[in-house]
């Protein structure tokens, strides 16, 4: 609960004559929380860079110094790099996709635990439903993309294999819809996927948090506060499923790319 | 206009907006449904084939669902 609304809904309860103080657009712009020089953080940067901290300090902490026998924090670190491993790169990509590591374990850790402070109390915000923050991730998996193409299959060669084998009179539908899905189609829904399930996650969060501190009264309203208060707890898991799925959506749609680049012709 | 005139329109335009929503939301609804049924269908088929058969699953849902968040976030693209 940030921004406008949660100071709307200060003393504002159901039968105090204010109407529900609903949650909008509002709710993600912020005041600066401080700056530095002439750099001012709102809370989305400042979230971003605690996560890349929190990411690059747990890497660094499980793998600086590999043991044979890994400790705890090693383990943990293992078993993560494997899930990616095991769950993403290899049914995609095979054996070649190990040299694409690199990129998709950090792409993953980062969107997921990107996504995940969107349910840690008092940051409560996930940056990537500022849309501006998805847009660099998406750039650099369509840069890889292409580069990848035109690398294996040259310049003309990878245009080409964007067109399928197919009779000659539905060449003038395929064409331009083949051009426009991996010029344009691609890069916006792996973008906006992203966002739009953060930016509406975000909103039913705080639709039921306002809802229950508005239907708070001594009242008939607690009955309802009580069922919206279940709602948060409700809406909170389904957030923990839908951060851990986007997180590897976006990390298996990037390797699909990936391969889609590396085949040679289909 | 005057101002209640005015403000009634955009009151209309915004309901008329979420019935739109939730009539585009019928589509993906349908498509998300027969993506997981037809994965489960073929998961008990081959229960072999299900680490491929579930990737494949979720990347269908992911370009299915793609439909309706785009009807979420177009009002915020075409602003009346």
């Amino acid at each position: 609960m940030t921004g406008d609304s949660a100071a709307a809904a200060g003393g504002c309860h159901i039968f105090s004559g204010c109407g529900y103080p609903a949650p909008g657009l509002d709710d993600f712009y912020f005041q600066k929380l401080f700056s530095i020089g002439g750099w001012n953080v709102t809370k989305p940067e400042f979230i971003a860079i605690l996560c890349v901290i929190i990411i690059v300090a747990f890497f660094w902490t499980a793998f600086a110094k590999p043991k044979m026998i890994p400790g705890k924090t090693q383990s943990i670190g293992e078993m993560a790099v494997l899930l990616v491993r095991d769950q993403v790169v290899r049914p995609v990509l095979g054996k070649r996709g190990d040299s694409y590591m690199q990129f998709l374990v950090p792409l993953f850790f980062w969107i997921l635990v990107m996504n995940l402070m969107e349910l840690i109390p008092v940051l409560q915000f996930p940056s990537m439903s500022r849309i501006g923050f998805v847009w660099p991730l998406v750039f650099v998996v369509y840069g890889l993309y292409w580069y990848l193409g035109f690398k294996t299959k040259g310049f003309i060669g990878y245009f080409r294999s964007w067109i399928p084998d197919a009779p000659w009179f539905i060449m003038p539908i395929l064409i331009p819809v083949e051009i426009l899905k991996y010029v344009f189609i691609q890069p916006f829904t792996l973008g906006v996927r992203l966002f739009a399930n953060m930016f509406a996650g975000h909103l039913l969060l705080s639709i039921f948090m306002v809802a229950t501190w508005y239907l708070t009264s001594l009242s008939i309203g607690l009955l309802y506060a009580a069922g919206s208060l279940f709602m948060v707890f409700f809406v909170f898991l389904l957030e923990l499923l839908v951060d851990l799925l986007q997180a590897f959506i976006f990390t298996t749609l990037t390797a699909t790319y990936i391969a889609d680049s590396l085949e040679s012709g289909h | 206009m005057s101002l209640a005139a005015a403000v009634a329109t955009q009151t209309i335009s915004i309901n008329i907006g979420a019935v739109g929503y939730g009539l585009a939301a019928i589509g993906p609804g349908i498509g998300i449904g027969l993506v997981f049924g037809h994965a489960i269908e073929a998961m008990a088929r081959q229960p072999e084939a299900s680490g491929r058969i579930q990737l494949y699953m979720w990347i269908g849902f992911a370009l299915t669902e793609a439909l309706a968040l785009i009807g979420l976030i177009a009002p915020f693209i075409f602003k009346y």
